[in-house]
């Protein structure tokens, strides 16, 4: 089955999304789209899946216009697609998520799951997807629901299957596994569409390449003609370096140390299971896993927002483990939040507000029981000056910001100040090429100005860029270490124990 | 991201243990509290358990007052030192349960003894009491379970008992129940249309029906009511005995020997039960409360979801509304549901957004509501407003101790915005 | 190290724009006028003929605004209606949902009185703050219950507020029945009076002695100051908005959740304990059984109508008192019920809480909203 975009627009209001896009995806056929975080590929595919009406274009399969009133009518004609974050019910079972919208039933609307679960068997094993249809999703681990998405769109009889992202939250070798399975889908006749903002994911399994840019068509052909260099200069609009610019490694006295710690999920299982581990001054440490093994408790007990059970933190030399959030950053800790929406940022406040989020009790902004509000203004546009904050004016409100313009909001915060450990997690997460290399170049100069640096993240080329050691965490352990002082470790050893397999 | 890696091993579950001896002190003191509060019982207790005119009649329970205090006391501290050293996991909540079962029935002894009292005249007001309570609980249950809030259920059941006591009067009972259920659904469809399609607030949306309807309700009351008294003067259903199941002693009358409303409220809970959770329609209708953006990119149409089921909802409270009039005294008085659509939501919580745990939850309250009625005519020295006061303290602590370990659907009270 | 002229540009305030101004102003206009026409319409279904119709909206004009007997009503009424209106925006503000301003204004009123006739000794300058500190304390006390049920166990607000109203109904007619509250030689539940030295005095009674307007008016403009330099002057304040619009973030910040919520509803309970006090010191004299009147109740439509904003509750709670005033009036002049006051407030709040539903019924009133487009 061949499908086609034709001139497709896209508007949200006065912002465009899409523009005259055309594509061309044929069975048989892994088409790779493409292009950086807020080109516009998310978008192009919720208008292939029914989820958006396009305001201009339109869309052929086998060479009839169709026009789709909603997600069920490109179910319908075949088309599905995996989210990149996954469109399963958690407290569903397999079988009930693989079903929903289209089930099976008996009399009185009865549903009959039984018929479910054979077929749910039946596809698994024709593509390798083996999932036992009775285990609710919550239960399973990140990769495995992604089979069950992929058992989604197979059980409605998919033949263009759109994957976005597909690989972000999956370690190296599950990759290898994914790739097995498209590949298996394609040589049975699908045609495939992987979006992705990873350039090697592009080259290894892509037939053909289309890249978007600023919601435009800007590029394209076959990734077996092209170098890396290429296609990045095409997705971004201009040179990309890929190395980045670090001062020589000379780490200085332990300004982080975390020893024995155990920490609790909200529901009373362990996190974090007994880690221990040291950040020196002048160094970057780099925690890598697949996301859900304990990162993020560990970074809210280092940052005093969830307690210690067992286990000690010394902040340059000091117990920390029972201090306050506000005693922590008083001392120099400064903290760049995984979820910025949630956590970094109050949407509703002005960017002046934000930039005093977690000092504006001090003398600085304060008079007694009062704020200076004047004292604030001034310092938050110093601060968006200095970390090149795109905004008209600090009263804007910081949920109209860009996501870079938000992120580069909170590292001002963080950093602009003197600070003696970052604590960073998922830095760049999302953001556009220009952002990122910016966000990396701040952390690079806390590092050089002596500051301890800890960066958590899933990105692992991201890790891999920053790091000077690498410490690998599954199931709440540390299960690995690896130094990158001089060169970047092995990717595939690092993956392995991300998979959790013994060094 | 809080993704939670269930393998991890449970080395030490600090909140289990506190909750454990926690509970385990509680249970020590409510025995203490027993003895303190009932210990000057004297005489014997008289349970009727059948009423004179009963097929078969059971004899009397008459129970010695004081002994059988003392034995409440000293199992419930036998079971408060047994969890407060070993107990745990499901015997938290069951010793509980079980510890404040003791203590309302010594409480019953206590308030009882040297008298005598119709244990079963007081399950069968249980049950119609529970009736509003557990249509309202539904009735909320059906809304959160796709995610909508409806603080509204209060001002749904005062509505459907106008109603109730309006088109009653005026086209009889039938009609009066039918025009009730119709309007609790046009409210429902209102609610809907505020939250969903004009993404008002959810619990704005419901405090404002509730004051709208108490307004036109209170308005139209003392504006016509006052001068034409016919139209509040509707017929009451009266009690319908099913053949032979209405003659088992102490299940009968409770059960099968009542109005249309308790059958009706019984049917609603089983149906909807079967509904929810065992048939195609039921299971995206969950999906929708719990990931409305999964539901929508499968192809189901999340804000037809919600306004069916709001509107069922309010449907439902229709029901339990023309209680107050068809159901029990036939005529409408101002703000007569007295927050009983509120209690309603405890139950639903309670109940874990279940259709029979809301009942069972209403049965606790209805249990409270009865027992406060009946011991007025027992004259304890309780004064009679804390023994009011007993439903409301009831659902506070219910929602206080309940919720956090109860998991209300994922996306409760969120709107669900397309774009 | 940073450019000068960048960082000014990045201090420049803009002007109110265009859709400011249809939130704040036209936004409400309309709202009042489409919830006055649907008043008159349910007169109409009602078998309310036009002429009544019309006699009674002129009768809520005058009984509100048209002379100074009026005026002095309307100011009467919305003393408390702003009084607790202020507390539960600063709920709102927090992100807690208090419903419980009924109940807190019950007990704080009651013991406002109970202080009251328990010192009929003390001097004026005295007893008055004191009894107004009394309502105060206890409202803050009665509230701070659901607070701390929900900063402790996470009990939603909405439903222990609601369960202390019904409690406090409860534990009012018990406390009127007792020997040492009631008054001398009456078998109905009413309270012993305020001594006068306990009474907020009248500020025009020497023109007429029927002009009820009390020094209360000077304790709600008091509490429209302070709640306002509370709220977006002072370091409590950012903390109150920071946990309300995003608790997440705040506990980021390190602010400390519980603290916010159980102080939050405190001083949410003292302004509703305060009106409470406002009522039995400056216009009742006395507790009886539900004396509140359901303010408490009015009090969040209040809240709601001012979005939340202390000078926006002070008009809301003008236009509150204005239609309770007015609404009496309306009761004696055309006969029609004063419940039908409780419509119009409302539906009101509908269509203030609903932008959107407004935009949909009246399209040519307002710009098309697209942020930021061509101008």
């Amino acid at each position: 089955m061949d499908v086609e975009l034709r001139g497709i627009t896209k508007r949200f209001g006065p912002v465009i999304a899409n523009e005259a896009v055309d594509l061309v995806a044929k069975g048989g056929e892994v088409l790779g789209l493409l292009g950086e975080n807020g080109a516009g590929k998310s978008t192009l595919m919720n208008v292939l899946c029914g989820l958006y009406r396009p305001d201009e274009g339109e869309i052929v399969i086998d060479g009839r216009t169709v026009a789709f009133a909603g997600p069920g009518d490109a179910i319908a004609a075949g088309i599905g697609m995996v989210h990149q974050h996954f469109m399963l019910v958690p407290v569903f079972t397999v079988a009930e998520n693989v079903v929903l919208g289209v089930e099976p039933v008996a009399a009185l609307n009865r549903l009959d799951l039984a018929a479910a679960r054979a077929k749910v068997r039946e596809i698994g094993e024709t593509y390798g997807l083996t999932v036992d249809p009775d285990a609710r999703i919550e239960d399973l681990p990140v990769g495995v629901q992604q089979r069950v998405e992929i058992l989604k769109v197979l059980f409605r009889s998919a033949r263009v299957l759109i994957f976005d992202e597909p690989t972000a939250v999956l370690t190296p070798q599950e990759v290898e596994e994914f790739f097995q399975i498209v590949r298996a889908l394609r040589d049975d006749g699908k045609a495939i569409i992987f979006i992705t903002h990873k350039l090697m994911e592009i080259l290894e399994i892509a037939d053909r390449v289309s890249v978007l840019r600023a919601g435009r068509i800007v590029g394209g052909g076959d990734p077996g003609a092209m170098s890396r260099a290429e296609l990045a200069e095409i997705m971004v609009g201009r040179p990309v370096r890929f190395e980045v610019e670090r001062t020589a490694f000379t780490p200085g006295a332990p300004r982080l140390e975390v020893a024995g710690l155990t920490v609790l999920h909200d529901t009373g299982e362990v996190a974090v299971d007994g880690v221990s581990l040291t950040v020196h001054a002048g160094e970057v440490l780099g925690i890598a896993g697949v996301q859900g093994n304990g990162q993020t408790a560990l970074i809210e007990a280092i940052t005093g927002l969830r307690p210690a059970v067992t286990g000690r933190i010394l902040f340059d030399g000091q117990d920390i483990t029972d201090a306050s959030p506000r005693a922590r950053h008083a001392m120099g800790m400064a903290h760049i939040p995984e979820d910025r929406q949630r956590m970094g940022l109050v949407t509703d406040f002005t960017v002046a507000e934000n930039m005093v989020l977690d000092s504006y009790y001090s003398d600085r902004f304060s008079n007694g029981p009062a704020m200076d509000w004047r004292a604030v203004n001034r310092w938050a546009a110093e601060a968006a000056e200095a970390f090149d904050v795109r905004t008209p004016t600090v009263f804007a409100q910081a949920g109209h910001l860009s996501g870079g313009n938000q992120q580069k909001l909170i590292v001002a915060r963080e950093l602009m100040r003197d600070t003696k450990l970052v604590i960073a997690a998922q830095p760049t997460r999302g953001l556009d090429v220009g952002s990122i290399e910016y966000i990396h170049a701040r952390l690079m100069a806390a590092r050089a100005e002596g500051d301890g640096v800890l960066i958590m993240s899933s990105e692992l080329d991201e890790i891999l860029s920053l790091a000077d050691r690498i410490v690998v965490m599954f199931k709440g352990r540390i299960v690995a270490e690896f130094d990158a002082s001089a060169a970047p470790p092995d990717k595939a050893a690092v993956g392995l124990a991300m998979a959790g397999a013994a060094p | 991201m809080t993704a939670i890696d269930p393998r991890a091993p449970a080395v030490a579950d600090l909140g289990a243990l506190r909750r454990k001896r926690g509970t385990g002190a509680a249970l020590i003191v409510l025995a203490g509290v027993i003895l303190l509060l009932f210990g000057d019982a004297a005489g014997d207790a008289t349970f009727r358990l059948s009423r004179p005119r009963d097929a078969w009649v059971l004899g009397d329970l008459i129970v010695p007052a004081l002994p059988v205090i003392q034995i409440a006391a000293a199992l419930t501290a036998f079971l408060g030192a047994r969890q407060f050293l070993r107990g745990g996991g499901r015997w938290t909540t069951l010793s509980l349960g079980v510890g404040l079962a003791l203590f309302v029935m010594a409480f019953l002894v206590w308030a009882t003894a040297g008298k005598a009292f119709s244990l079963t005249g007081m399950l069968q007001a249980t049950m119609v009491r529970a009736v509003p309570i557990a249509l309202g609980g539904l009735a909320a249950t059906l809304c959160e379970r796709v995610a909508v809030v409806n603080i509204a259920v209060e001002g749904m059941l005062l509505a459907g008992a106008f109603t109730g006591a309006l088109m009653g009067s005026v086209i009889g009972g039938w009609g009066g129940l039918v025009s009730a259920v119709a309007v609790g659904g046009v409210f429902g469809f209102l609610l809907a249309a505020l939250v969903v399609t004009y993404r008002m607030d959810q619990i704005i949306a419901g405090v404002v029906i509730n004051l709208f309807v108490l307004g036109l309700t209170s308005y139209v009351s003392s504006q016509v009511f006052a001068e034409m008294r016919h139209l509040n003067n509707a017929p009451v259903f009266r009690s319908w005995k099913i053949p032979v199941l209405g003659d088992i002693p102490v299940i009968g009358p409770m059960l099968f020997d009542q109005n249309i409303f308790v059958y009706g409220a019984l049917v609603m809970v089983a149906v909807s039960t079967y509904y929810l959770f065992h048939t195609a329609h039921g299971l995206r209708a969950r999906a929708v409360g719990e990931h409305p953006r999964a539901a929508d990119t499968l192809g189901i149409d999340v804000y037809r979801t919600r306004y069916i089921h709001v509107t069922l909802g309010g449907m439902v409270a229709g029901f339990g509304g023309a209680w107050f009039t068809l159901g029990s005294v036939g005529r409408f008085d101002e703000n007569m549901t007295g927050g009983r659509g509120f209690i309603g939501l405890a139950a639903m919580i309670f109940g874990r957004w279940h259709p029979v745990g809301a009942l069972m939850a209403a049965l606790v309250f209805g249990f409270t509501d009865s027992l406060q009625q009946k011991l007025a005519l027992l004259q304890t020295p309780i004064p009679s407003e804390f023994l009011a006061m007993a439903p409301y303290i009831a659902t506070i602590v219910v929602v206080a101790g309940l919720v956090g370990r109860a998991r209300p659907p994922a996306a409760d009270g969120k709107p669900y915005v397309k774009d | 190290m940073s450019d000068r002229g960048a960082v000014d540009s990045l201090l420049q305030r803009a002007a109110p724009g265009r859709a400011e101004f249809e939130d704040l102003v036209i936004v409400p206009l309309f709202a009042v006028a489409v919830a006055l026409i649907l008043g008159a319409l349910t007169m109409l279904a009602t078998g309310v003929d036009m002429a009544t119709i019309g006699r009674s909206y002129v009768a809520l004009l005058q009984g509100s605004v048209g002379s100074l007997g009026a005026l002095s009503e309307t100011l009467t009424a919305a003393v408390p209606l702003v009084l607790a209106a202020l507390g539960l925006a600063l709920g709102f503000r927090t992100g807690l949902f208090n419903i419980g301003a009924e109940g807190q204004l019950l007990m704080g009123g009651l013991a406002a009185v109970i202080f009251g006739f328990s010192f009929p000794g003390l001097p004026f300058p005295v007893l008055m703050p004191l009894c107004l500190l009394a309502g105060a304390l206890t409202g803050a006390l009665y509230a701070a219950i659901a607070g701390y049920l929900r900063a402790a166990t996470g009990a939603h607000e909405v439903i222990s507020t609601i369960m202390l109203n019904l409690i406090s109904y409860r534990l009012l007619d018990w406390m009127l029945s007792l020997d040492w509250v009631q008054r001398e030689g009456r078998s109905d539940p009413v309270s012993r009076s305020v001594p006068p030295n306990a009474e907020l005095p009248r500020l025009l009674d020497w023109l007429d002695p029927n002009l009820r307007v009390h020094a209360g008016i000077f304790l709600m403009l008091l509490a429209v100051w302070a709640v306002h330099w509370l709220l977006f002057r002072s370091k409590l304040g950012f903390e109150f908005r920071a946990s309300g619009a995003n608790p997440d973030a705040a506990r980021y910040a390190g602010i400390r959740a519980s603290l916010v919520i159980v102080l939050a509803m405190a001083l949410a309970g003292a302004l509703a304990g305060l009106a409470g006090a406002n009522q039995v010191l400056g216009v009742l004299g006395r507790a009886t059984p539900g004396f509140s009147a359901g303010i408490g109740f009015d009090a969040i439509a209040v809240a709601l109508l001012g979005r939340s904003h202390p000078v926006g509750v002070l008009f809301a709670g003008l236009l509150f008192g204005a239609l309770e005033a007015g609404g009496r009036q309306m009761q004696v002049d055309a006969g029609v019920s004063i419940d039908l006051i409780g419509i119009i407030q409302a539906l009101i709040i509908v269509f203030i809480a609903a932008p959107l539903l407004v935009r949909a019924i009246f399209p040519w009133g307002f710009r098309r909203r697209d942020k930021g487009g061509a101008r």
